[in-house]
């Protein structure tokens, strides 16, 4: 399944076939010439064909719908919401963060642990920065309210755990610094819209 | 006397274990072809391509606890399976499987018994082998056992008619009972097939064969949605796995006899040779069986009787007649 069709939520517009029922029979002699329509119409060989045919498009044409999944995955959509990834800014590598809180303090389970401190230059440093997976309910507060796009939702499902709780800290969902020039940007919650530059208006300052 | 005896015994064991194991590998083939029709791939992760699925499947048949359930009758319960697989093994040993061939200088006839009752005696067999699901559905004190054996009854009392009428015609045309008797009627190539004589009696078997193995359109003995598993509910382990091996040693000899009474059974055909000819038809019949399976849906008991009375029962009848008939003009 291409990452269009799933996308495409769209539901109405889809090509809707109804199907038609032929009438009841009612009297002992439409039952006889239903009967007889049914067994010359070899509807039975028709269903051999589809399953034989379907058959040969698995086979042979490339159609096989298994997913042999820890080996290959599904694309999920580019919205979707599981751990938590920590960007960096692109130009110097440093990690977007500015130790707001905002996250903290947004968060609705409670699960966001934010501790800060002025560094020598007097910036906001991030001495400690937890989210605990267990509480998390992945509701996507934390990157809606960044005013940096720091803290954004990534693409790995995969958390089943051996502990009730599991953290991660920092260092863990923030891109790797040799990994920078594949960050993504993450179009879900908080994001910019793609067409932000159209909607941008002039400020009305000639009162 | 003694070597004939010796032949004879060497020959079943070869038979035995040569059917059980294709009976085994069917198993895996089943569930290869079903998986394809349904766009899967079935088992993939033991051995190339899943072949040794079998083995592992094999294992955890053998080592499987062999429960017997409380209120059980014990000695039927554990005897019910055996009848299955014994009689499917039994039904085998009046099937030529392969035309004489030589080996060392002495001539051998694949065929354990050449009996001249052949077809009598392996639909005998074969439906005294539906007294392993009858029995031991009644012995399990299992409601969906109850519920199984009562179809075994209405599949037995149903079909075994069929079986009989329908090959009653393509007998009378031949005039032998015996397997080898209607593969030499047919030498003739494909023109001298029975099926093209008798086209409807090849339908009715094929139908009727269907029903005697449980296969899909008429599998109302252990349909998991309707009666959990049906007269297989209680069983576990090798005893379970005995039924298998059964069923799947039936739709062999069901595909060795439509091929043999229709289908020219192991004479050369045009540049395939006769061993190869027979292999193909039963593997094409054993294919037919899995091919519907993963089309059709499967009939009501009601509609199962109907079919078989009302429908089957009669055209079988008028074929022998009109059979007669075109004999004696």
């Amino acid at each position: 399944m291409g990452l269009e069709k799933f996308k495409d939520r769209n539901v109405g517009i889809q090509q809707y076939k109804v199907v038609e029922h032929e009438a009841f029979p009612k009297s002992n002699a439409q039952k006889f010439a239903r009967v007889m329509k049914r067994m010359v119409k070899g509807e039975l060989f028709v269903g051999l064909w589809v399953t034989l045919r379907t058959m040969y498009q698995a086979l042979f044409q490339d159609d096989m719908h298994t997913v042999k999944y820890p080996f290959e995955k599904l694309p999920i959509s580019p919205r979707y919401r599981a751990i938590h990834e920590m960007l960096r800014l692109l130009e110097s590598g440093h990690y977007r963060c500015i130790g707001c809180g905002l996250c903290e303090k947004i968060c609705i389970s409670d699960c966001i642990k934010i501790d800060t401190k002025y560094d020598e230059n007097q910036r906001k440093e991030v001495t400690e920065y937890t989210i605990n997976f267990g509480r998390c309910i992945f509701c996507g507060y934390c990157a809606e309210v960044c005013p940096e796009l720091a803290i954004v939702h990534g693409g790995r499902y995969e958390t089943s755990s051996q502990q009730r709780a599991s953290f991660s800290i920092f260092e863990d969902m923030l891109t790797p610094i040799d990994a920078l020039s594949s960050q993504k940007e993450y179009p879900g919650f908080g994001a910019v819209s793609p067409n932000a530059d159209d909607n941008i208006k002039k400020t009305p300052l000639a009162y | 006397m003694d070597a004939i005896i010796i032949e004879t015994i060497i020959k079943a064991i070869i038979v035995l274990s040569v059917i059980a194991a294709l009976a085994g590998f069917g198993t895996f083939i089943e569930r290869k072809v079903l998986a394809f029709m349904q766009r899967r791939l079935g088992p993939m992760h033991v051995g190339p391509f899943g072949l040794l699925q079998l083995a592992a499947d094999g294992i955890k048949l053998f080592t499987k606890e062999d429960i017997i359930p409380q209120h059980a009758n014990r000695l039927i319960f554990m005897i019910a399976p055996i009848i299955t697989a014994a009689t499917a093994f039994i039904a085998l040993a009046a099937v030529p499987l392969l035309p004489e061939f030589t080996l060392f200088g002495y001539t051998v006839h694949p065929i354990v018994a050449d009996l001249n009752v052949g077809i009598l005696f392996i639909l005998g067999a074969m439906a005294s082998g539906l007294y392993g699901p009858l029995l031991a559905g009644m012995a399990q004190a299992n409601k969906w056992g109850i519920i199984g054996s009562a179809r075994t009854a209405i599949l037995f009392m149903s079909y075994e008619v069929v079986t009989g009428l329908s090959l009653l015609a393509p007998i009378m045309l031949v005039g032998s009972l015996s397997l080898i008797d209607f593969n030499n009627a047919q030498s003739g190539g494909i023109g001298e097939w029975m099926v093209w004589q008798q086209p409807l009696a090849f339908i009715l078997f094929l139908i009727a064969g269907f029903a005697e193995t449980n296969r899909t359109p008429f599998d109302l003995l252990e349909h998991e949605a309707e009666v959990v598993s049906g007269y297989a509910t209680e069983y576990s382990g090798m005893r379970w796995g005995m039924f298998f091996i059964g069923e799947y040693a039936n739709m062999i000899t069901i595909g060795f006899m439509a091929s043999l009474i229709f289908f020219g059974g192991f004479n050369d055909l045009g540049f395939i040779p006769g061993f190869l000819a027979i292999i193909l038809k039963v593997s094409f019949f054993f294919f037919l069986m899995l091919w519907v399976r993963a089309s059709w849906p499967h009939v009501r008991p009601d509609q199962l009787m109907w079919l078989c009375w009302k429908v089957l029962m009669p055209i079988a009848l008028l074929n022998v007649l009109i059979t007669g008939l075109v004999m004696m003009v």
